[in-house]
C-alpha cells in the first residue's frame, strides 16, 4: 500500500478522494449557509448551526473534515512540487491556452487562492463561535431551545463591512473556478470515466462550480445590498 | 490553393552543443520560402545556408516526414508540433506562419527527455518504460489461428484508436508537468481492450506507470493538454482507463 | 556459376520448405546462450527476427540509426499484409498467393522462396494477432479482409491505414520484451559502417555511436542485416529521409554479391514535386485508385493554362478530359498495377499534359464517385488520407481533384542470398527489402510486410541454425583481432577523409544532383544511351563530390551532415552500380522499362529467352569493373506469360 501512496497515480488518487470528500462537505455548508438568506429573523439558520454544532454524527466528523483540507493542501503542494522537478528548463516561449483551461493549469494558484480566503473565513467566524467567542454571540431561544445567535455574527458582519463581503464574493467564485475542473477531474483520476461519461461528469461539475459560485456569492450580496428586512 | 513567398522570417532557436554544455538561443534570417514547403523543408534550406556560411547546422530529429515514425519532434511558436492540430512537426507548413514572423524553437523540456544536441532530446526513456511491460509475452510460434478468438469489432476500433500512438513525446512536451500518462495509458489501452493483452493487463499497468514514476516524469493532473497536442488525438479515455486498470490491479494484492 | 549456390530443396514446390526444415541442422539450446548474432535494422525483418532469436535463446546485438527501433521506415507501410488465410472462402490458397506474387513480379523471381512466403504467410498473421496487433474486424469479431493490388480474392489483413505501424509496434513489443529480459543488447542510434570477415566469415560490425562519433567494433557467431532498401540514391522518394543502402554496400563490397540493383518500384500515387524546395516525397495510399478516376487535358491548351494557373480543374468540361487508363487500359482501367500506372503519367507529362506549375503532375478526381455513392462513403474509406492530403497541399481534395505524380518507394533488388538467406559471404545473412529474393520485378501491394515478417520470424529463426551448428565450438568474437582493427582503420580513415575535404558545398547538393540523373536515366523509362550518359555523370559528381563536400561540425558529437555524407558517398556507387544494370538487362519487366524492349503500342516486353536470371554483381575493389554472375531461374511450376492490362 506504500507503494500506492507514493506512485503518481496513487498520490492523485489521494488528492481525488480528499477533493471529493471537501465537495460534500461544500454542497451541505452551502446549504446551511443559503438559509440566511431564507429567514431574516435568523431562526432557520441558528437552528442549522445549533444542529450543526451539537449533533454526534458531525461532531465526529468535524477532525475528519479537517483531515481531509489538510491532506488535500499538503499532497496538493508535493504534487505540484513533484511535477515541477519534472522539467527543470522551462519554455522560453508557451502557447497553452488553446490546448487547457486556466483553471486546469492554475488549481494549485486557485486552491491557494481558495485557502487564504477559507483561513480569513474560518477565523472570521469558526474560531469566534467555537472558541473565543463575541459579543454579538447572545444567547437565544429558538422553537423553545436555547443556542447562540449565530446569525447575528454573520449577519452583522456582512452588514457592516462592504469589504468583507467583496472577500467573500471572491471565495465564492474562486471556489467555483476551482471546482471547475476539480469535479470531473476527480472521477477521471478514480478511473470512473469514459468516452459517454466524460461530457456528464463535466457538464454536472459546471453546474455544481456554477451553484457553489452564485450560491456563496448570493449571501454577501444580499447583505451588501441590504435586501434583508 | 497558390503558394506565396514568404520573403523573410526570423528563425529563434535554443542551439545547445551537447548534453553537457548550456545552451542559449540564437537568432537567424531566412529568406524566400514558399508557403507550400513543409516546416522540416525550412529547416533544411536554412541548415544548407548555415553550412555554406559556416556555421554548424542546427541538429534535429527527423525521419519519415510522413506524419507516423514520431521522430521529429519540435517545439514551435509554444506549442509541441507548432500550429496546427492533428500534424506532427514535418507534416506542419510554412502557410502556417506570417511574412516577418519570428519563430521560436525549442526542444521537448523534460526531466525525462534530456537534450542530446540543439533540438535533439534522448527519448529513450519511452522504450524503457515499454520495456517493462509494453508487451504480450509470447513467443514466436505456438499461438492459435488468428480467428479463433473473436473480438468485438468496438473493442478492436478502440484498441486501435490508442495503439495510433507514435510515440514521438508530444503530450510530455505539452502538459506542464511534463507527464507521460497519454503515452502510457495508450500502451495499456491498446493491449488490455483485446483479449491476448487482457491476460496481463495487472501487472503491465502496475510496471509501467513504476517505470513511469522512476524515470522522472511528473503527475496528470487533468488539464488535457496532451491530447489537444497529440498528433493522433489519443484520447485522455485512455488515462481514465490506465487509472482504473492500476487501482484494479492494486486493490488486488 | 561457382559463387551462387542458391540450395534450392529438390522435391515437389509444395515440399520443399518442410523438406528442408526437416534435414537442416538444429542447435541445441545450451550451445544457442553461447552464440550471438548481430541484427542491424529494426523493421519489420529486423525486429521480428532479432526478438525471434533471442526467444530461441541466442545472445542478440540490435542496432538501428534512428532513436529508438519503434521508428523504423516499415512504420509507414499504409495498406495492409497479404496471407492466404482464404477467411473469405473466396478460394485463395497459398498456391495463388504464390502465383500472384510470382506473375506480379513479372517471372524474375525465385519460386522455391515465393512459395515458402506464401506458405508461412498464414502464421505470420497468427503470430500478429496473439501480439496484440488491433487487425480490423467484422461485427462477428472475425478478422477482416480487402482486396488490393489488383489481384482477384481478398486477402489483405489491415489496421486502419496504419498496417505498418502496428505490425511494426507488434515486432517491437517482442523486441522489447527481450530486451528487459537481457536476451537483446539494443543499441539506438548506431549506425553500422562496415561488416567484419574473420577467415572469410562475417564475425561482427563496426558502428559509429552516432551520439558520441565513437567508432565501436561489435563481435559474433553470424550478422544479419536487416537495413532496407536504398530508394534514397533517387534523393526525393517516400522512404524516410535516414534510409540508406549503405549496411548492404558495405556487404557488397566484403564479398556480398548484390542482386538485381536496378529492380526499383515507382509508385503511381504520390504527392507531386513543388518548387525546388521538397525533401521528401509523401504516398498516398494505392487504395485510392479504386474509387478515384485519373486523367489530364485533351487539349494541350487547356493543359498550359493549368501548368500557369489561369484556370483550375473544375473549368475543364467531362468531354474535354483524357482519362488515359481507361482509355488505355479498358479492362483493369484505373486499377492497372503500379508500374503501368506510373509508365502512363509519364508519357502523359512528357507529352506536355501535366497540369500542375512543373508539368509533372495528373489528376485523380474522385468527383465521380461522390456523385455515385456520395460523399459520406467517400469519407468513411478515404477521409484521414484526404484530410493528410489536404494538410499538405491546402487543396480540398472533395472539391477539386488530387493531384498525384510516380514517386521512387521500394527497391526489389538488393543482396543476393541463397534459400537459407545467406548472402555470398559465409554467416552474413540478409532479409527483408535488403535481399532481393521474393519480389522479382515488381513487388505487389501488401507484399512487402508479410516478406519482411516471414523472414524474421518463420524462415531465418530456422535457417540460421543450419549454420551456426558448425559454430559452436568458435570461441566467442575476438574484437581485438587484427581484421577489426583493420576495419575499424578503414572506416575512421574513410570519416576522416570525407571529414577534411572541407569544400564549399553541402551534402543536399550533390545529393540532389546524383537524384536528378538517377531520375532521368535510370527512372522509369530507361535506354541504353541514358544510362551510359548516367553512368559518365555519375562518376563526375562523385569525383566533384569527394572533392568539394562541406562537412560542418565535429567528428565527436551527433552530426547530421557526417552521416549523411556518408550515405551519399554510398549512393553514387549504388546509383551506378544500378545503371549498370539496367544497361545489361535490354529487356522490360516489372518496373524496369527499356525503351528498346517494347511493343508497338509502347507497352513493356519481357525478353524471357535472354533474361530469365538474377544479376548478380561480384565487387572486384575500387576503380574497378564489377562482374556480373548470373543465376538461371527456373520455372517448373508456373507458365510464363506476358502481363497484359488491356
Amino acid at each position: 500500500m506504500s507503494k500506492f501512496l507514493t506512485a503518481s497515480i496513487g498520490r492523485k488518487f489521494i488528492m481525488s478522494l480528499s477533493g471529493l470528500f471537501l465537495m460534500v462537505f461544500i454542497a451541505v455548508h452551502l446549504g446551511l449557509n443559503l438559509l440566511l438568506i431564507f429567514d431574516d429573523s435568523g431562526d432557520l439558520f441558528n437552528q442549522g448551526a445549533h444542529f450543526m454544532a451539537t449533533n454526534p454524527l458531525i461532531k465526529v466528523m468535524e477532525p475528519i473534515l479537517g483531515l481531509g483540507f489538510i491532506v488535500h493542501i499538503l499532497w496538493s503542494f508535493t504534487l505540484e512540487y513533484q511535477n515541477w522537478k519534472a522539467r527543470p528548463v522551462k519554455y522560453a516561449k508557451k502557447n497553452m491556452s488553446g490546448a487547457s483551461s486556466w483553471a486546469s493549469r492554475n488549481m494549485l494558484v486557485l486552491g491557494a487562492l481558495v485557502l487564504v480566503f477559507l483561513i480569513i473565513h474560518i477565523l472570521d467566524f469558526f474560531v469566534k463561535i467555537k472558541f473565543t467567542g463575541d459579543p454579538s454571540l447572545t444567547e437565544v431561544l429558538v422553537a423553545g431551545e436555547h443556542m447562540e445567535n449565530t446569525y447575528a455574527l454573520v449577519s452583522g458582519a456582512f452588514m457592516s463591512s462592504t469589504a468583507l463581503c467583496v472577500l467573500y464574493i471572491l471565495g465564492g467564485i474562486l471556489l467555483g473556478v476551482h471546482l471547475s475542473h476539480g469535479f470531473w477531474s476527480s472521477f477521471q483520476t478514480l478511473g470512473l470515466n469514459n468516452k459517454y461519461w466524460l461530457k456528464r461528469w463535466q457538464i454536472v461539475g459546471q453546474i455544481y462550480a456554477v451553484v457553489v459560485a452564485l450560491g456563496f456569492a448570493i449571501i454577501p450580496l444580499y447583505f451588501m445590498f441590504g435586501l434583508y428586512n | 490553393m497558390a503558394d506565396k513567398i514568404l520573403k523573410q522570417l526570423k528563425i529563434k532557436v535554443w542551439r545547445q552543443k551537447n548534453a553537457k554544455s548550456k545552451g542559449r538561443f540564437e537568432t537567424y534570417t531566412i529568406e524566400n520560402i514558399s508557403t507550400g514547403s513543409s516546416f522540416l523543408e525550412m529547416m533544411d534550406i536554412l541548415n544548407n545556408d548555415l553550412i555554406e556560411k559556416g556555421i554548424d547546422p542546427i541538429a534535429f530529429d527527423h525521419d519519415c516526414r510522413e506524419g507516423i515514425c514520431g521522430t521529429c519532434s519540435l517545439y514551435i511558436n509554444g506549442r509541441p508540433h507548432g500550429p496546427d492540430t492533428e500534424v506532427t512537426t514535418c507534416q506542419l507548413h510554412m502557410r502556417k506562419f506570417k511574412d516577418g514572423e519570428t519563430i521560436t524553437i525549442e526542444p521537448w523540456r523534460a526531466r525525462a527527455f534530456p537534450v542530446i544536441k540543439d533540438l535533439v532530446v534522448d527519448r529513450s526513456a519511452f522504450d524503457k518504460i515499454l520495456q517493462a511491460g509494453g508487451f504480450v509475452s509470447v513467443n514466436t510460434g505456438g499461438v492459435p489461428d488468428a480467428n479463433a478468438i473473436p473480438v468485438a469489432r468496438e473493442d478492436a476500433e478502440e484498441s486501435m484508436d490508442a495503439a495510433a500512438c507514435i510515440g514521438c513525446g508530444a503530450c510530455v512536451a505539452a502538459c506542464k508537468n511534463s507527464s507521460a500518462m497519454l503515452f502510457v495509458s495508450a500502451k495499456v489501452s491498446h493491449l488490455a481492450k483485446l483479449p491476448q493483452g487482457k491476460v496481463e493487463a495487472k501487472t503491465r499497468a502496475m510496471s509501467m506507470v513504476a517505470k513511469m514514476d522512476e524515470l522522472g516524469f511528473g503527475g496528470c493532473t487533468n488539464t488535457r493538454a496532451c491530447e489537444a497536442e497529440c498528433p493522433k488525438s489519443i484520447s485522455i479515455m485512455n488515462i481514465a482507463r490506465l487509472n482504473r486498470e492500476y487501482l484494479k490491479a492494486r486493490l488486488s494484492r | 556459376m561457382s559463387i551462387l549456390d542458391s540450395k534450392i530443396p529438390q522435391g515437389p514446390l509444395a515440399e520443399k520448405w518442410t523438406k528442408h526444415k526437416a534435414t537442416i541442422k538444429v542447435v541445441s539450446p545450451a550451445n544457442k546462450r553461447k552464440l550471438e548474432i548481430i541484427v542491424v535494422g529494426t523493421g519489420l525483418g529486423g525486429a521480428s527476427a532479432a526478438a525471434s532469436l533471442a526467444e530461441l535463446g541466442y545472445k542478440v546485438k540490435a542496432f538501428c540509426y534512428q532513436d529508438s527501433p519503434r521508428r523504423a521506415h516499415s512504420i509507414a507501410a499504409q495498406g495492409g499484409i497479404n496471407a492466404a488465410k482464404n477467411y473469405q472462402n473466396d478460394n485463395d490458397s497459398v498456391f495463388r498467393l504464390f502465383y500472384d506474387t510470382i506473375k506480379g513480379g513479372d517471372y524474375r523471381a525465385r519460386e522455391a522462396n515465393v512459395y515458402r512466403l506464401a506458405e508461412v504467410s498464414p502464421n505470420i498473421i497468427d503470430q500478429c494477432v496473439a501480439q496484440g496487433v488491433p487487425f480490423g474486424r467484422e461485427y462477428g469479431g472475425l478478422l477482416d479482409n480487402r482486396s488490393f493490388g489488383g489481384v482477384l480474392v481478398s486477402r489483405t489483413f489491415y489496421a486502419r491505414g496504419q498496417t505498418g505501424q502496428q505490425l511494426l509496434i507488434g515486432a517491437y513489443q517482442a523486441l522489447n520484451r527481450q530486451i528487459a529480459k537481457g536476451a537483446v543488447e539494443m543499441y539506438n542510434r548506431h549506425e553500422m559502417l562496415d561488416v567484419v570477415k574473420i577467415d572469410g566469415k562475417a564475425r561482427g560490425i563496426i558502428a559509429r555511436d552516432l551520439v558520441t562519433g565513437k567508432i565501436k567494433r561489435f563481435g559474433a557467431h553470424a550478422v544479419v542485416v536487416a537495413t532496407g532498401g536504398y530508394g534514397n540514391v533517387f534523393f526525393l522518394s517516400t522512404n524516410a529521409m535516414g534510409s540508406n543502402g549503405s549496411a548492404a554496400w558495405q556487404c557488397y563490397k566484403k564479398g556480398a554479391v548484390m542482386a538485381n540493383p536496378c529492380f526499383v518500384q515507382i509508385h503511381p500515387t504520390c504527392i507531386p514535386v513543388h518548387g525546388d524546395q521538397q525533401s521528401k516525397l509523401t504516398l498516398m495510399s494505392e487504395s485510392l485508385r479504386n474509387d478515384g478516376r485519373v486523367w489530364v487535358p485533351k487539349k494541350k491548351e487547356d493543359a498550359v493554362k493549368l501548368q500557369k494557373g489561369e484556370i483550375g480543374p473544375n473549368d475543364i468540361a467531362d468531354e474535354d478530359r483524357d482519362f488515359y487508363l481507361e482509355r488505355r487500359y479498358p479492362s483493369y482501367g484505373n486499377l492497372v498495377p503500379r508500374d503501368v500506372a506510373s509508365r502512363a503519367a509519364k508519357e502523359r507529362c512528357d507529352a506536355g499534359f501535366g497540369v500542375n506549375a512543373e508539368g509533372k503532375a495528373v489528376f485523380l478526381d474522385f468527383k465521380y464517385s461522390i456523385e455515385r455513392l456520395g460523399k459520406d462513403v467517400i469519407t468513411a474509406r478515404y477521409g484521414n488520407l484526404f484530410q493528410m492530403y489536404e494538410k499538405i497541399t491546402d487543396t480540398d481534395p472533395y472539391k477539386e481533384p488530387m493531384m498525384i505524380y510516380p514517386a521512387i518507394h521500394y527497391s526489389m533488388g538488393g543482396t543476393w542470398v541463397d534459400y537459407n538467406l545467406m548472402t555470398t559471404v559465409p554467416g552474413l545473412y540478409s532479409i527483408g527489402e535488403a535481399n532481393f529474393s521474393d519480389h522479382g520485378a515488381n513487388r505487389l501491394g501488401a507484399s512487402a510486410l508479410m516478406q519482411g515478417l516471414a523472414d524474421g520470424y518463420f524462415v531465418l529463426p530456422y535457417t540460421i541454425g543450419d549454420y551456426l551448428a558448425d559454430e559452436i565450438m568458435t570461441p566467442k568474437t575476438d574484437v581485438n583481432a587484427k581484421e577489426f582493427a583493420e576495419a575499424e582503420k578503414a572506416v575512421t580513415d574513410r570519416i576522416e577523409k570525407l571529414f577534411n575535404i572541407k569544400g564549399s558545398k553541402p551534402v543536399d547538393y550533390f545529393h540532389k544532383k546524383l537524384g536528378h540523373i538517377m531520375w532521368e536515366y535510370v527512372g522509369m523509362a530507361r535506354n541504353a544511351e541514358g544510362l551510359k550518359t548516367a553512368i559518365k555523370e555519375i562518376q563526375e559528381v562523385r569525383a566533384e563530390f569527394w572533392k568539394d563536400v562541406k562537412i560542418p561540425g565535429e567528428l565527436d558529437n551527433l552530426n547530421p551532415e557526417l552521416e549523411k555524407a556518408g550515405r551519399v558517398a554510398d549512393f553514387f556507387d549504388i546509383g551506378e552500380l544500378m545503371a549498370r544494370d539496367a544497361l545489361d538487362r535490354n529487356e522490360s519487366c516489372g518496373g524496369h522499362f527499356r525503351l528498346e524492349s517494347a511493343t508497338e503500342e509502347g507497352e513493356a516486353k519481357r525478353n524471357d529467352e535472354q533474361f530469365t536470371y538474377v544479376s548478380c554483381w561480384e565487387y572486384k575493389g575500387e576503380g574497378n569493373e564489377p562482374v556480373l554472375h548470373k543465376e538461371d531461374l527456373v520455372f517448373e511450376n508456373v507458365k510464363l506469360t506476358q502481363r497484359s492490362y488491356k
